[in-house]
């Protein structure tokens, strides 16, 4: 029962993340990419496995390498972060592969939405709100940035130390939601608020609100839902439904 | 007695192997407006992103001390589905430099931006009015020196007469030195006291009278003369123009 206190409230935090990152990600066409971008952590957990290291700090460590690569490569030759990510993401799948036994790989892939330390809990928590906090310190230089470099250079934002910090702050956010939310539920919860909200706004303000309102509104209506009716093993699923159902309903509301 | 702006001393831009600027140099006095104009790749926005600091360059750039430099780029590739306002645009940018809340709305009163279209999707704007937005979003900040990049390329006449309008009162009023990119050699000869000419391997520089004479245009551009013909017919309704002012000063 602590265990899904401490859970829902980690997984409303992290809606709130996953919210404000998925609407920087949709602006810049990125969006698919936190499900691609999670694969980075795959040759670290195989190699922690090996060594038996705690597979967080492995993951963390090749997830973090491999978005510095992707920074490096759309850095230096001008390729666009998804085809870096891409790159890098082939790489990292295959040595993670190689690496890593079959039953922990897909474990490692899917983190589960039962079990969580309070340990685990915190760290969890102070990685997201770091999150939220630096996407709001950073979204007018992310704003003009992806609305043209060349203005936002023009006007003193230092482009690619920026391309950096976003996507190390999507790597953290991805990691977090692999960790304790699952692969599934942390794409979900990136990609379909954000979406959810361009249908009903074109206003930057309201649509990371409404993207917020709605990955929150998901995780505690899948939460109860679960609770309540289905009781499925994990609220995952229903949370990545419920919000699948938000996005249907906005497309009612249509700005144009 | 002016006082200089801007020097430019060995001036060269490289893509890869490709050298688009040459060994350029120029001088730009305070209060001037120089109009940049060449053919095609001649490099006339490279120099500007250069001037800007936005691209490496080889060679000295040197902004006088207090120059603050407004940039209204040429084209934008910005997504026309981005769930930005041109309020969100601009507040973005007053917030980033810290800017006292009034500016924002000085300028867009200076503008005529009005609280409709401000809130107005940047994807639903008309081409006059996002380059209004432009020129606004180059203003935040009180810049005393104005980038002009093909400021009404692709507008209708009546939309480019009142950017040109604008930019007489800006350099008027305000004392603005004003940096302009222009195909439209009418436009240069109604606006500018100063051209500067881009052309593969030859630049020159001096007041249009001197520039813009068909010898002049037929070398730069190795056209055939209908450039000069356009140019013959907008002079004579050029009168009014800051160049001719300036000559009578």
């Amino acid at each position: 029962m602590r265990d899904q206190g401490l859970l829902l409230v980690l997984a409303l935090f992290f809606s709130l993340a996953a919210g404000l990152v998925g609407c920087i990600a949709l602006m810049r066409r990125m969006l698919l990419a936190g499900d691609v971008i999670s694969h980075l952590a795959l040759p670290g957990l195989g190699l922690a496995f090996a060594f038996k290291v705690n597979p967080l700090m492995g993951g963390a460590a090749t997830l973090f390498l491999g978005t510095f690569l992707v920074w490096q490569l759309q850095k230096k030759t001008g390729l666009a972060t998804e085809a870096a990510i891409g790159v890098v993401f082939a790489a990292a799948l295959a040595i993670g592969a190689a690496v890593t036994p079959r039953e922990d790989l897909a474990q490692s892939l899917f983190g589960q939405l039962e079990r969580i330390s309070p340990a685990g809990f915190l760290l969890g928590l102070a990685a997201v709100l770091f999150v939220i906090v630096s996407i709001f310190l950073l979204r007018d230089q992310l704003s003009l940035s992806i609305f043209s470099t060349d203005l936002a250079a023009a006007t003193g934002v230092r482009i690619a130390r920026l391309d950096l910090y976003f996507l190390l702050l999507f790597s953290l956010t991805v990691l977090v939601g692999l960790r304790f939310m699952g692969a599934l539920l942390a794409s979900a919860l990136i990609i379909v608020p954000s979406a959810t909200a361009r249908q009903l706004t074109n206003k930057l303000s309201r649509f990371f609100l409404l993207a917020v309102v709605a990955g929150l509104l998901s995780v505690t209506a899948g939460f109860l839902l679960n609770a309540l009716v289905f009781k499925l093993s994990t609220a995952g699923p229903m949370i990545a439904i419920l919000s699948a159902v938000l996005f249907s309903l906005s497309l009612l509301g249509r700005a144009r | 007695m002016t006082n200089r702006l801007l020097s430019v001393t060995n001036l060269s831009v490289s893509f890869g192997n490709r050298e688009v600027i040459h060994d350029l140099g120029f001088e730009v006095q305070e209060g001037d407006c120089v109009a940049i104009i060449g053919p095609n790749g001649a490099g006339k926005t490279v120099l500007l992103k250069a001037l800007l600091r936005l691209i490496p360059y080889r060679g000295e750039i040197r902004w006088s001390a207090g120059a603050r430099l407004g940039y209204v780029p040429q084209k934008i590739a910005a997504d026309r589905q981005l769930p930005l306002s041109a309020k969100d645009l601009l507040a973005a940018k007053a917030r980033f430099l810290n800017l006292p809340a009034t500016e924002l709305q000085e300028v867009s009163s200076e503008l005529s931006l009005t609280t409709e279209l401000l809130s107005t999707g940047i994807g639903a704007l008309s081409g006059g009015q996002f380059q209004k937005v432009l020129i606004a979003f180059a203003l935040l900040g009180q810049p005393n020196v104005l980038l002009f990049d093909e400021p009404t390329a692709s507008l209708d006449e009546l939309t480019e007469e009142r950017i040109y309008e604008l930019l007489h009162s800006l350099q008027n009023d305000r004392g603005m030195t004003i940096l302009l990119v222009s195909h439209d050699l009418s436009i240069v000869y109604r606006n500018a006291n100063m051209v500067l000419c881009l052309s593969k391997g030859k630049t020159c520089m001096g007041p249009p009278k001197e520039i813009l004479t068909p010898a002049m245009l037929q070398e730069l551009y190795a056209s055939p003369p209908q450039y000069y013909q356009h140019v013959h017919e907008r002079w004579r309704e050029g009168d009014s123009g800051i160049a001719q002012e300036r000559e009578k000063r």
